[in-house]
């Protein structure tokens, strides 16, 4: 990988979603924001490559209107 | 108890210079007599550069202050003539443990690699690094060299002119005056030659509290560092236990922002807290108590004309990771040998803006690094301490979120990278020597590398021919033949895959050239551009 996939690449996207939200069921908000940074901190080891981590957060901010 | 702080190391003696009809000048003056100012000192007297160092006290620093000497300085006292003294008393150490919350998170090692003279790190009480550099000040004056340390002598009037500097100074005899060819402030972080210069000193306050206090225990604790995230005798903030000579162990308690310092600092409450700290059955006496704010801040040039500044004078960067007095002595480390040249006529004196060039990249790279450990200690914002903590919550169990806990990184010396002084650089060496890094050691025979680099330019031929002796223009080259062949360490550090290699050391022992063939020409071009020609 060389560079940050956007297109499609997740198998039952629906299947996902619905885990990424179980997941989180029954969480205090506190707990939620706890697993939420976890997540992220286990998905950007296994990437791994710093300039994809960077594409990532850019395509992560960029994806919010106020701040584009 | 006589404590060694409580006693007048460099009592205050009357100079001629009081009684001289106009002011005396001298080549160099040294504002302050801190850890930074004494090695300043050592290292111009022992180039043969008359000093006069005045200090407004006569005693080494009250209180332990710094404590974690890293490999570098210890390489550095080993040149100035006090690294033996300094890591025989000191403590050395390798382990280092994190808890979170009631939990020990990971424990690290420092793994010191194989091949160098001295560890990582000691610990060792700032008045006593103080006291053995002021014993060598006295042992090099004693020997003849022309090294002058004024106890009692306040620095209250500094005029600068264009090629001198002009001093008020106050004693116990009254006022006199001096002058100087060159000033070198070293007069702390509150460094009252930088006020009435009317210089900047700008950055980043930080609104912490922190509580340090030196007790004195016969515990089993091992000699590690112990560093705790939100524990439960310290609720949402920090602590630290180290360990140093004397059986005195440092505790560094987090008080957060709005804190009663007067009422923090009574002995009764700082021992009821580290009671609680170290559990019931521990005895202890209290040894030095003190109560800190930081910041992360430098001066925007470290050189005004003919007045230089260095260490905290210079910069400040908050405690974690040990890079204040760390980061000092790398400062007149990088400046003495430049004054030398430039007061022997052997460069011109613009080489006094390569200290300023290096030493501000390696002030930024310090602040950078400890504002990084102070962000990861106390965050700043509800998100920050979020993945912090979920950094904590994952060590324990997933190896690589280990890396990402930052408790404080260890002081290592700055690599000049692109620096004005570095020459020529060959394909295929070893990145860490490359040219505007620290030499690295190794062992030789029976002795260190670092040994063998004696404070001037130096060629090393590293089973290339070299000749012996090399002298270009004024400049003495000593040379060094070496050889990898049964040398591991010095082929990877120097060699790497390379069959022979030739280097060029500076006089602060950082690389200045190399190349993979012997080339006169080019040897006395890359000392002509380390000198600033
Ligand atoms: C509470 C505390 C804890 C610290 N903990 C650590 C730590 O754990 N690790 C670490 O690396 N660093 C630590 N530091 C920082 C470290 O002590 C400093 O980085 C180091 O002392 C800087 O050395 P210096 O020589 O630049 O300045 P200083 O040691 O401050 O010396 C300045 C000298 O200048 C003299 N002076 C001042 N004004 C005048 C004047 N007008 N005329 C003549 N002389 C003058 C003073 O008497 C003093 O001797 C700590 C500092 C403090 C205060």
């Amino acid at each position: 990988m060389t560079r940050l996939e956007t297109a499609p690449n997740i198998a039952g996207p629906d299947d996902f979603y619905a885990e990424l939200l179980a997941a989180h069921e029954e969480l205090s908000r506190a707990e939620s924001d706890a697993l939420n940074a976890r997540l992220v901190l286990l998905l950007a080891n296994h990437v791994g490559d710093r300039k994809i981590l960077s594409a990532a957060l850019d395509a992560a901010r960029k994806a919010t209107p106020q701040r584009r | 108890m006589n404590k060694i702080f409580e006693r007048a190391l460099y009592p205050y003696r009357r100079s001629a210079d009081q009684d001289a009809a106009a002011p005396v000048r001298h080549p160099v003056i040294v504002v302050g007599a801190g850890p930074v100012g004494l090695a300043a000192a050592i290292d111009l007297a022992q180039r043969d550069v008359p000093v006069v160092v005045l200090d407004d006290n006569d005693k080494v620093s009250s209180g332990s202050r710094a404590i974690c000497f890293a490999k570098r300085t210890l390489e550095i006292l080993d040149r100035l003539g006090c690294g033996d003294t300094a890591v025989e008393t000191g403590v050395t150490w390798n382990l280092g443990k994190v808890f979170f919350d009631e939990r020990q998170v990971f424990d690290f090692n420092l793994l010191p690699e194989d091949g160098h003279k001295r560890p990582a790190f000691i610990n060792l009480q700032q008045y006593y690094l103080e006291q053995f550099m002021v014993e060598r000040a006295h042992e090099l004056t004693a020997a003849g060299k022309p090294l002058e340390l004024r106890g009692r002598n306040r620095v209250i009037g500094v005029t600068p002119h264009a090629d001198h500097v002009a001093l008020d100074i106050e004693t116990p005899d009254g006022r006199y005056a001096l002058e100087a060819d060159w000033l070198i402030a070293c007069d702390g972080a509150g460094s009252p030659v930088r006020s009435m210069m009317g210089l900047d000193f700008t950055g980043k306050v930080f609104e912490d509290n922190f509580l340090i206090a030196d007790v004195k225990m016969q515990a089993d604790f091992p000699t590690e560092r112990w560093f705790w995230f939100d524990p439960p005798f310290n609720r949402g903030q920090s602590a630290l236990l180290h360990k140093q000579p004397d059986d005195v162990w440092r505790i560094d308690l987090q008080l957060g922002r709005d804190i009663d310092r007067e009422r923090e600092k009574q002995p009764e409450r700082v021992i009821a807290r580290i009671r609680e700290m170290l559990g019931d059955d521990v005895a202890f006496e209290l040894d030095w108590v003190s109560i800190y704010t930081f910041q992360c801040r430098r001066m925007e040039r470290f050189r005004h004309g003919r007045v230089v500044f260095a260490g905290d004078a210079a910069h400040q960067v908050s405690p974690f990771g040990a890079r204040g007095a760390n980061s000092g002595l790398q400062d007149t480390d990088n400046l003495c040998w430049k004054l030398a040249a430039v007061l022997s006529g052997s460069a011109p004196e613009s080489l006094i803006d390569s200290y300023d060039t290096e030493r501000v990249q390696a002030a930024d790279e310090n602040i950078l690094n400890s504002t990084r450990s102070t962000e990861f200690i106390t965050p700043k914002s509800e998100i920050s301490r979020i993945f912090r903590d979920a950094v904590l919550d994952l060590a324990e169990a997933h190896p690589f979120a280990r890396p990402l806990v930052n408790s404080g990184r260890l002081s290592v010396p700055c690599a000049y990278d692109g620096g004005p002084l570095n020459g020529a650089d060959a394909p295929g060496l070893p990145a860490r020597t490359r040219p505007g890094a620290p030499a690295a050691d190794a062992p030789l025979g029976n002795g260190w590398l670092m040994d063998a680099l004696d404070g001037g330019f130096q060629l090393l031929g590293i089973d290339a021919d070299i000749p012996q002796g090399v002298a270009h223009d004024d400049v003495a080259v000593s040379t060094l033949q070496l050889s990898a062949a049964d040398n591991p360490a010095l082929r990877k550090r120097y060699l790497g895959e390379a069959e022979r290699a030739i280097y060029l050391i500076r006089p602060d022992q950082h690389v200045a050239a190399r190349w993979r063939s012997h080339d006169a020409q080019a040897v006395g071009a890359a000392i002509d551009h380390a000198l600033g020609k």
